[in-house]
């Protein structure tokens, strides 16, 4: 048993916001409430259990990473299952979603399965996405049906958009019926080849080739108009610009059903940060001031569904390289829950439940989950604090790539404990 | 004490030149990777520098040897023939030797990184590297990585400082001035280098800018890239562009673009190619500058191109003076000893 005190639960399923204890046993919560009566529940279980102090911290339901790359299978030297998830747990995550575009390619259920076999021993839950189609090539359907039958939670042919209107009305029509939610990389391709950051003043200034905005949001249109033909239910990965975030507000207003997320480096950083270091180069690009500013609104008013890292690692050798020959990606596990409480708590534009709900209910809704703290639920959860000062050093990262844009950056608040089945994966 | 004549190193890094109270005004960088970062009185202090190997190029006897014994790496990655002659000229009048490296026959046809085959070069102990590069910022990038002074001879569609300061001489030259002219740019201004440079160097004198060539190749952000002070218009009508000029910059019309974004040459022609007869539209002797290499009958019509006005030869006598005053100025005095001397790649 572990006696969880002197914690502040804030579960925004139940809107719960208040001193609670927790206690869990085996890997289930076995009670929650007032000190009192916790104290009573363990002595009537005969008083043997481990505490972990939870003064000055907030107890939250473990967090949820829709969108990252572990690269296994294939791609081994960047990350393998084992370092990602250690990552990801020291970041307060409990559950992460691999993105398909591995080698080979997560488009049938084996190689579904056998990620998640080498997922049996990871630091947080591994729930696969699917590809749509197969090898991610935008011509023919995958395997769908077998892999949600192997685990996968979603399909997405990531890193590159659905190719046509005509395969993502098929994708989505199939999904509909398996009930599964379709991840789109929203890109139009011929407006973005070649591209290597946001077209705009900087690059223009600095002779690099840039995308528009419009690249994205050609596509989100695209899809959302699709949506609602068909009713499925799509989510809109990494949204970075302005325009599209409009047209989502505009798509649910309809009732269509169309979620999104924003990554904290989207809404941290901006364009003009790119000064040929490739740690600012990834896909989509960072957007320009007002898409900041647009993207921090809509995680506040609730029409951004979810904060996903988009985690990308990359070996140092590969990035080391010219900015418009480095690959698209940054690591972001470690730094995206203290990018958030700067960004959106400490100036105020955010509510710690509201923030807490980014990173947990929104997440498991766009995955058709639920997501709380209550007896009988399994005891994922995230212990975090506003206020602890600390340091991000890349060389530290748990991850097995340096790949992030955010060295040596100062934080107030960051996870302090993260506990997966009444396991605790991380103490800071 | 003339640099051209100093045959060494000048006391505490500072260049004394003929008179001008302005020279006593060290340079303060180690790589030069770019004009943007430098400030005007850096940029005046590097043309008074060019002046005394300018008088060189004229004498019967050009070598110098200021330099001897020092050696100057050419790493060019991008094929260039002006440039790198220009470069080697000057390092071979300055009596320094080179090493050179070509697209063709280097190892990053083999695959190695731009990276590892800096670290290579670096190596091999050469006072400074001349490279020029497809990729933007790939000088910024191996300067980063290396302790030997980089100058970029031009890096993707990003900057090729050396021209800029050429052409500025040359404009000197010609009219006593660079501050407050009316400057027209006429080509793909968009993927050009070139255009870049000029407009932040000339821009920091205050400069008027008239940037005209397919509306394709005009981003409206390039309004905004100039330095404060400056004040730059674009036009798709070169009539309009060419009215009031006081110099206009030809830029090579590169034909591998012309697929992308998709125009026909013909269409160039019609609409952009610098006739005489556009040319009067221009203040009467308006410079022509076009730092080449120059496709007659394209951009510029031939009449023009060996006109009274044309300055192409000269920009070419200048880019070696230049380019002398560059590898001296980097090469030839412990820059590190200037006191308050900050790298220029900290400023970008």
């Amino acid at each position: 048993m572990l006696w969880i005190n002197k914690g502040r639960v804030v579960d925004p399923a139940s809107g719960t916001d208040s001193p609670l204890d927790v206690l869990i046993d085996g890997e289930r919560i076995a009670a929650v409430g007032p000190f009192a009566e916790i104290s009573h529940a363990v002595a009537n279980r005969g008083g043997k259990c481990d505490t972990l102090d939870a003064s000055g911290l907030i107890v939250a339901p473990g967090f949820i990473d829709l969108h990252c790359h572990l690269r296994e299978p294939g791609g081994e030297g960047s990350e393998t299952i084992e370092t990602g998830t250690r990552a990801a747990a020291r970041g307060g995550f409990t559950a992460v979603c691999p993105m398909p575009n591995t080698r080979p390619v997560n488009d049938n259920a084996s190689v579904t399965r056998s990620i998640v076999e080498r997922s049996a021993n990871a630091s947080t839950r591994v729930w696969p996405i699917g590809a749509c189609s197969m090898g991610s090539k935008g011509e023919s359907l995958a395997e769908i049906a077998a892999m949600k039958n192997a685990g996968i939670v979603a399909v997405s042919d990531d890193g590159r958009p659905v190719a046509t209107a005509k395969l993502m009305r098929q994708v989505m029509d199939y999904c509909g019926s398996l009930d599964l939610p379709v991840i789109d990389h929203c890109e139009d391709a011929s407006l973005a080849a070649g591209a290597v950051m946001r077209e705009g003043q900087t690059s223009v200034r600095l002779g690099l080739r840039g995308m528009p905005a419009e690249a994205e949001s050609i596509c989100v249109v695209r899809d959302g108009v699709l949506a609602g033909l068909t009713g499925a239910r799509l989510h809109i990965a990494h949204l970075s610009a302005k325009g599209s975030l409009e047209f989502v507000r505009g798509a649910k207003k309809r009732g269509y059903r169309v979620t999104c997320e924003v990554t904290p480096h989207h809404f941290t950083l901006i364009d003009e940060d790119v000064v040929y270091d490739s740690n600012f180069k990834m896909n989509p690009p960072l957007g320009s001031r007002e898409d900041r500013e647009e993207l921090l609104g809509g995680l506040a008013d609730g029409s951004v569904d979810a904060i996903a890292t988009d985690h990308a690692p990359h070996e140092p050798a590969s990035k080391a390289v010219e900015f418009d020959k480095a690959p698209f990606g940054i690591t972001g596990f470690e730094t995206a829950f203290s990018l958030s409480l700067e960004q959106l708590f400490h100036t105020g534009r955010v509510k710690l439940m509201r923030l807490v709900e980014l990173f947990t209910t929104g997440p498991a809704r766009v995955l058709g989950m639920e997501r709380c703290i209550a007896v009988g639920q399994l005891a994922d959860l995230t212990l975090f604090s506003t206020e602890h000062a600390w340091t991000f050093h890349a060389a530290e990262s748990a991850s097995k790539s340096r790949n992030t844009p955010f060295d040596g950056r100062t934080f107030k608040g960051a996870p302090m404990a993260t506990i997966l089945g009444g396991r605790v994966t991380y103490r800071r | 004490m003339n640099p051209a004549t100093a045959g060494g190193h000048a006391p505490e890094g500072i260049i004394v030149g003929e008179s001008s109270p302005r020279n006593v005004v060290p340079h303060r960088f180690r790589h030069l990777l770019g004009i943007e970062p430098l400030p005007a009185e850096q940029i005046l202090f590097l043309l008074d520098q060019s002046k005394p190997f300018q008088g060189i190029q004229k004498n019967p006897l050009k070598k110098l040897g200021t330099l001897r014994g020092k050696s100057v790496a050419l790493a060019f990655f991008e094929p260039s023939t002006r440039t790198r002659i220009s470069f080697a000229t000057a390092a071979a009048r300055l009596g320094a030797d080179t090493m050179n490296l070509q697209a063709e026959s280097s190892s990053l046809k083999k695959g190695e990184s731009l990276l590892d085959t800096a670290h290579t070069l670096d190596a091999m102990k050469p006072d400074c590297i001349v490279m020029r590069h497809t990729s933007s910022g790939a000088a910024d990038f191996v300067a980063r990585h290396l302790e030997v002074p980089v100058i970029n001879a031009g890096d993707g569609t990003h900057e090729h400082p050396s021209q800029a300061l050429l052409d500025a001489l040359t404009i000197r030259d010609r009219i006593d001035r660079i501050d407050g002219l009316n400057v027209t740019i006429l080509g793909d201004i968009q993927h050009s280098r070139v255009a870049r440079s000029n407009i932040h160097l000339l821009g920091k004198f205050g400069c008027h800018f008239t940037l005209c060539g397919p509306a394709m190749w005009l981003p409206h952000e390039l309004e905004h890239i100039g330095p404060p002070g400056c004040t730059i218009r674009r036009t798709a009508r070169i009539e309009e562009a060419l009215e009031g000029a006081d110099v206009v910059i030809v830029l090579r019309v590169q034909q591998e673009r012309m697929n992308e974004p998709a125009l026909p040459m013909g269409e160039y022609i019609l609409m952009y190619q610098l006739t005489e007869e556009r040319l009067r539209r221009a203040r009467p002797g308006a410079l022509v500058l076009h730092p080449g290499p120059m496709i007659r009958g394209l951009e510029i019509d031939p009449a023009v191109a060996d006109g009274p006005q044309s300055c192409v030869l000269d920009q070419v006598t200048n880019g070696v003076a230049v380019r002398m005053m560059l590898l001296y100025l980097l090469m030839g005095t412990p820059t590190d000893a200037v006191p308050g001397a900050e790298p220029m790649a900290d400023n970008k």
